[in-house]
């Protein structure tokens, strides 16, 4: 009887599944015959990684640029006008429904503007990643810098506590669940925005990468552009995951 | 006339809240003395003004009408370090270990931090959580949490705690035990303790002297010393002057 306890178990059985998923895609492949345009092999599919010709390297490095140029920036932006907004009500009042209007603008309509007043390249891609990741950080965070106690507030000012002191012992510390829970999201997203920027107009970067094989029908490349761009995100969300193991304890979590 | 030994003076003090032009009548005329090292019982139905009493004992709201003094020359009160507060929940912050929630008055006031530790452990062993100071809160129960709390508000060394209600959100059997670890608490701290609840009997156990208020409109209805002896045991709660006073307080709230 296999025990689902352990850290190991849910390692072996996660790493297992993921190779059945490919033991399920070849097999599909084979048995069906399946023409490779439309469905390389596994086999197929890795074998680009060893043709120069892909430059998977550099395509990488650009993608990861822009989504991890676009995600850090959205963290900054994010956190800060959240910081803004909690520490003066008018400024919040003004803008807070003004930035949830613009949160509903699917960010993806903004490409050929973007395009129009950045030309094309790393830098709006990068912006297309943050405006897309932004909001979720920005909201949720505010949501948990006003989630605090009022008893706990009475607390402090009851001892005269000074606004920095419930800042910084209080609602800070105390807001971060909330903030690791928008970065969460935000990291799918900002994966999103970055690939999207590339399709709209680009001249490098995985999401390029794509569109270039598309004309010849080169699936297996797609292919492995698109394992690629996965690994990225998986990279992004792992990280945000690890951060939040180390500075959030583990009932404060938001699930 | 106020006996001059009295730590806490109240006469006729009145509160008034006001959302909008609406006028909320919160406390009317309540007086009453508190000498140091009592252990007073404020008892009464929700929207008596127990709370709000509580909130102006610890500066925290203005009064209207009347007079608060706090302190006296034998007992100075300073305002701003000499209240420590518990609530109905515990409000431990989540990320902090125990000792370290303990400490969070004392970092509040920049009090010396070594010797707040080490006064800190004193009072986690004091309230029974000796070798709880690195969980988390998580880790306790709430009637552990709720002596952490309790450890909080002690440790920067108050004159008076404010208690809220502070085992109301327990199961029964806890609050009957932490009654006991209460009283035990206050005995070895020798601390002024105001303590709020809506247990008439949890006030009579509990109370050197119970001030009853009641609701609507919110006015102070009796305040009496309780003459039982100390230290006091559950089996206080069977003898014939504990049902008297009881049956006094249950007839002021109109439940007899």
């Amino acid at each position: 009887m296999i025990t689902l306890d352990s850290p190991a178990a849910r390692w072996t059985l996660a790493v297992l599944a993921h190779l059945g998923l490919v033991l399920v895609w070849y097999l599909f492949v084979e048995l069906g015959e399946v023409p490779r345009f439309v469905m390389p092999s596994p086999q197929a599919t890795f074998a680009t990684l060893l043709d120069p010709n892909y430059r998977w390297w550099s395509n990488i490095a650009v993608t990861a640029t822009e989504i991890f140029g676009g995600y850090f920036l959205a963290l900054v932006v994010g956190v800060l006008l959240a910081l803004v907004f909690t520490w003066s009500r008018t400024l919040e009042a003004i803008f807070l429904p003004l930035l949830v209007t613009l949160n509903m603008i699917p960010k993806v309509a903004l490409g050929p503007l973007i395009i129009v007043w950045f030309k094309y390249g790393v830098f709006p891609n990068t912006l297309m990643a943050f405006s897309i990741a932004v909001f979720p950080i920005l909201l949720t965070t505010a949501r948990g810098l006003r989630e605090i106690e009022p008893d706990l507030l009475d607390l402090v000012r009851s001892l005269r506590g000074s606004r920095w002191q419930i800042f910084t012992k209080i609602q800070l510390p105390g807001a971060l669940p909330y903030i690791f829970s928008g970065m969460k999201v935000a990291a799918i997203l900002a994966v999103a925005g970055a690939i999207v920027g590339e399709f709209l107009g680009s001249d490098r970067g995985l999401g390029y990468l794509m569109l270039q094989v598309q004309v010849t029908l080169d699936t297996p490349a797609m292919f492995m552009a698109v394992i690629l761009i996965t690994v990225l995100g998986m990279l992004l969300y792992g990280i945000v995951l690890l951060l939040e193991r180390l500075l959030v304890v583990r009932d404060a979590r938001l699930s | 006339m106020t006996a001059p030994q009295a730590f806490i003076h109240l006469s006729g003090v009145r509160k008034v809240y006001r959302t909008g032009r609406r006028e909320h009548l919160a406390i009317s005329d309540a007086s009453f003395d508190v000498l140091p090292g009592e252990l007073v019982a404020l008892v009464g139905p929700s929207g008596c003004g127990k709370s709000t009493l509580l909130k102006i004992l610890s500066g925290l709201h203005p009064h209207d009408g009347g007079e608060v003094r706090i302190g006296s020359p034998s007992h100075p009160f300073d305002p701003s370090r000499d209240v420590g507060m518990v609530f109905q929940q515990p409000l431990l912050l989540k990320w902090r270990r125990v000792l370290d929630n303990v400490l969070l008055p004392a970092e509040i006031l920049g009090l010396p931090m070594a010797a707040a530790r080490d006064r800190a452990r004193d009072l986690l062993a004091l309230v029974g959580l000796g070798g709880s100071e690195d969980k988390f809160p998580y880790e306790l129960s709430g009637g552990m949490q709720q002596r952490a709390a309790i450890a909080r508000a002690l440790v920067h060394d108050p004159k008076l705690v404010l208690m809220d209600e502070p085992f109301g959100a327990l199961d029964a059997l806890t609050r009957e035990k932490m009654n006991l670890e209460l009283l035990r608490i206050w005995k070895e701290s020798g601390k002024t303790i105001v303590f709020v609840t809506h247990g008439i009997s949890e006030a009579v156990f509990l109370g050197t002297r119970v001030v009853v208020l009641t609701a609507g409109p919110a006015r102070m209805a009796d305040n009496f010393p309780v003459e039982l002896p100390h230290p006091r045991t559950l089996d206080i709660k069977t003898r014939e002057d504990f049902g008297v006073y009881t049956r006094r307080v249950y007839r002021l709230l109109g439940m007899e």
